[in-house]
């Protein structure tokens, strides 16, 4: 971290694109003199995380989290580890070609768990694919968990196998949705 | 911090992206930070019928944790400069070391 700036040195206006690139190859290109000391600069405002999730605060966002979670909010806060505020958040539930809603109010989630964050385009979020009709909570919160237990048998059949092997599973046997 | 260097020099380029479960999504790369958190436009998600709760999004923010691969496009890299800019940083880190 604290040679963030190794060739680069802070952008002075908003650049266009062209400009941007020509930027970005000086910093892989040769370098010119290089920084001894000081303190470290920060990186041009466009490339930082907050910068990227600026964009999208106050916006209706898909957030998806590691255990396969899916949350439709509006973001309201965040830091710099993207931990995260929603409001007004709605979890949708997916299960064979089933959905359903459940309200759920204000998260604080922590930044190691999102996934991805997708900002719902307004003009289309009500053109829900063919392949999936909403249906009641119960209904699918059932059948969601017939399926989660599936799945788990499965993965841990497939790991004991792997392990038998003297295979590592893949992120060291956390799973991600 | 090659990397992230590396990343910025591809801004506004189509990338396709797969996460750690198996998603894939194709875009143009908008923005990448120091955690190679990445920012993707006009996405187009592959296989996309198994990921319904993706349809109606436009763009996203990935986390750099949760990403397997990302696909570039192959004329973009200039293999020869990256070579270069790693050999520079291997001597600064070595003399960074002493």
């Amino acid at each position: 971290m604290e040679r963030l700036s190794l060739n680069e040195s802070p952008a002075p206006a908003p650049r266009t694109p062209q400009q941007n690139q020509q930027f970005s190859q000086n910093a892989l290109g040769p370098a010119g003199p290089q920084p001894t000391g000081g303190p470290p600069q920060l990186p041009p405002q466009m490339f930082t995380t907050a910068a990227q999730l600026l964009d999208l605060t106050d916006k209706k966002l898909v957030l998806i989290l590691r255990d396969g979670r899916k949350l439709i909010g509006v973001l309201r806060s965040w830091d710099q580890f993207a931990n995260l505020v929603f409001q007004d958040t709605v979890e949708r539930i997916y299960a064979g070609q089933l959905y359903a809603d459940v309200p759920r109010g204000i998260f604080i989630v922590r930044g190691e768990n999102v996934l991805l964050l997708g900002e719902v385009d307004l003009d289309r979020e009500d053109d829900i694919p063919p392949t999936v009709t909403r249906a009641p909570f119960e209904e699918v919160f059932e059948l969601k968990k017939k399926e989660d237990a599936k799945r788990k048998t499965g993965d841990k059949k497939r790991y004991d196998e792997l392990q038998a092997l003297g295979f590592e599973p893949e992120h060291s046997g956390e799973i991600l949705f | 911090m090659l990397f992230f260097s590396f990343f910025k020099t591809l801004t506004n380029q189509t990338v396709t992206i797969e996460l750690k479960n198996d998603i894939r999504i194709r875009g143009i790369l908008k923005s990448v930070d120091q955690y190679l958190n990445i920012k993707l436009d006009d996405i187009e998600v592959l296989d996309l019928a198994k990921y319904p709760h993706l349809s109606s999004v436009k763009n996203m923010f990935i986390r750099g944790s949760v990403v397997r691969y990302v696909m570039l496009p192959r004329s973009e890299v200039d293999v020869g400069l990256l070579e270069d800019a790693t050999r520079r940083e291997a001597a600064n880190q070595a003399g960074k070391a002493r």
